[in-house]
């Protein structure tokens, strides 16, 4: 589903990935660990397509076609989403209206009809249900006075109701205590497990894997994945640390 | 009637104006509206100038002692708009003005009051959002005058303009003329652009760059008309949407 070719980017002039590759089959859950600075969170912005991450070499093909030609909106539209490891705050903008805008636009863009006000607002609180979250939240500012934790479960909301093909998970379990650490991982497996599905969880802490069991590990360091292996891997980078593995 | 010769750009209230476009409407000029809340009483208004390429509106208002106005003001004119007023708040009234200027193209669009606080115990908040592109100007000049037996007067002011693009500009002068000695005034100005990282959100979740853009200016502006009277909040809304989608595109 994802094919990333030794891909090279620069952040302001500085090289931060130096010949990645991965390959992420559908159906499959894959975990990338490594220490801070690794280039975990460039990783997640450049299949985003954000600006400012520059591509100086290598591909990535998303489901059959060239991810790397297409706009940000594009890849959301082809099914591409991004759970961010600092979701943004939008003032004045509700969340409900967010999600709602955002999700017709990827139907446009596939030739879907818009979800009518009622269709949505349905869809909504059953996702919002399902993570145990009042749907008055969605009627907040996108992300605005939300805890840490709060923002990453928002997260998991957006994603329930877009239900994209391939999700980007960066930290989704930073800042998450315990029980609410179970009920993410549990909501990874429901909306993301499937024959034509697959994601990609970045993460520092073997914990989140404890609920989502990977099906690959890689270890990312200096911008390339120096180590793959299966869950067993992610054992054995908590027992000895990044510097004995990588 | 006697007509007024045309303001020039020496006069500090006409500093920024489109002369030209107000010298074609000069002369139809209706005479600045005279509008009086009674003493304790509770009016809003609401002022929509979205409709013809050129919008004068001028008027003197007059709040009486324990009265309180919220003016809604939309400045959306495609070539010139200018929304003036002068406001007399008198013993413990309140007036409140939410206002938006959104231009694009080669529009000029301004904001221009005056609020003389001339006894005491009144309040005066003032809420200005500009949107700006192309080579758009928008101007907010507002004077905050309090008299000297005007004691425990607050007047605020909180002043927002967004560039969207090289070429638009924003003018923002806030202005105290203060002679009482306990008073509370505030004001606040900034002049910004959209955030990329929240556009970038924006767009990593399906909404193309011009929406994306349009949704983030909805986020600054729509909050102005939360207090609007209920039968015309939906107006300004929509008005104020088609606006900013236009200078978005
Ligand atoms: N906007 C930026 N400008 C300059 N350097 C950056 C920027 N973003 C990230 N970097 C640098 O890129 C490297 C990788 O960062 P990041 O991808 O955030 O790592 P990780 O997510 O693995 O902790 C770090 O050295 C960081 O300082
Ligand atoms: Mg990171």
């Amino acid at each position: 589903m994802l094919e990333i070719n030794n891909l090279h980017a620069t952040v302001a002039g500085k090289p931060i990935l130096n010949g990645l590759s991965l390959t992420v089959p559908a159906g499959e859950v894959h975990a990338i660990m490594g220490p801070n600075g690794a280039g975990k969170s460039t990783l997640s912005y450049v299949l985003g397509g954000r600006p400012g991450y520059e591509v100086t070499g290598g591909t990535v093909t998303f489901i059959g076609e060239d991810l790397l030609a297409q706009e940000p909106h594009e890849r959301a539209a082809a099914g591409l989403f991004l759970g961010f490891q600092y979701p943004v705050e939008i003032p004045g903008v509700s969340s409900m209206q967010f999600i709602r805008e955002s999700l017709n636009a990827q139907r446009r863009a596939r030739g879907q009809a818009d979800l009518s006000g009622a269709e949505f607002i349905r869809l909504a609180r059953a996702e919002a249900a399902e993570l145990g979250m009042d749907v008055d939240m969605l009627k907040r500012p996108v992300n605005v006075g939300f805890s840490g934790g709060e923002k990453k479960r928002a997260e998991m909301v957006q994603m329930g109701i877009m239900r994209p093909r391939f999700a980007v998970l960066d930290e989704t379990d930073s800042g998450l205590d315990i029980d609410a650490l179970r009920v993410v991982g549990a909501e990874i497996n429901r909306i993301m497990r499937g024959p034509d599905r697959a994601a990609l969880l970045i993460t520092h802490y073997q914990r989140l894997l404890d609920y989502v069991q990977p099906d690959r590990v890689h270890v990312l360091a200096a911008g390339r994945i120096v180590r793959s292996g299966g869950p067993e891997l992610a054992l054995e980078l908590e027992r000895e640390g990044y510097a004995e593995v990588a | 009637m006697t007509a007024l010769a045309l303001p020039t750009r020496k006069d500090e209230a006409y500093r920024y104006a489109d002369l030209d476009a107000l010298g074609r409407v000069w002369a139809d000029l209706a005479q600045a509206r005279e509008i009086v809340v009674p003493a304790g009483e509770a009016h809003s208004h609401v002022l929509l100038a979205a409709n013809e390429a050129v919008e004068v509106h001028r008027a003197r208002l007059v709040i009486q002692p324990g009265a309180s106005l919220d003016l809604f003001a939309l400045n959306g004119a495609a070539e010139y708009g200018r929304i003036e007023m002068d406001v007399e708040v008198r013993e413990g009234a309140r007036f409140t003005l939410n206002a938006a200027n959104i231009a694009g193209g080669k529009a000029t669009q301004e904001i221009v009051t005056h609020v003389r606080h001339t006894e005491p115990n009144g309040t005066s908040n003032q809420t200005v959002r500009s949107v700006l592109g192309g080579t758009a100007t928008g101007s907010y000049l507002g004077k905050v005058a309090v008299a000297r037996q005007a004691q425990k007067v607050d007047g605020e002011q909180s002043v927002k303009a967004m560039l969207l693009d090289r070429g638009a500009t924003a003018n923002c002068k806030p202005e105290l003329e203060i002679y009482a000695d306990d008073v509370k005034c505030a004001h606040g100005a900034t002049v910004g652009e959209l955030d990329p990282t929240q556009l970038f959100y924006a767009m990593s979740r399906g909404l193309p760059p011009a929406e994306a853009k349009a949704l983030l200016l909805e986020g600054f502006v729509l909050q102005l008309w939360d207090d609007a009277p209920e039968d015309r909040r939906d107006e300004l809304v929509e008005a104020s949407r088609a606006l900013l989608r236009r200078v978005a595109a």
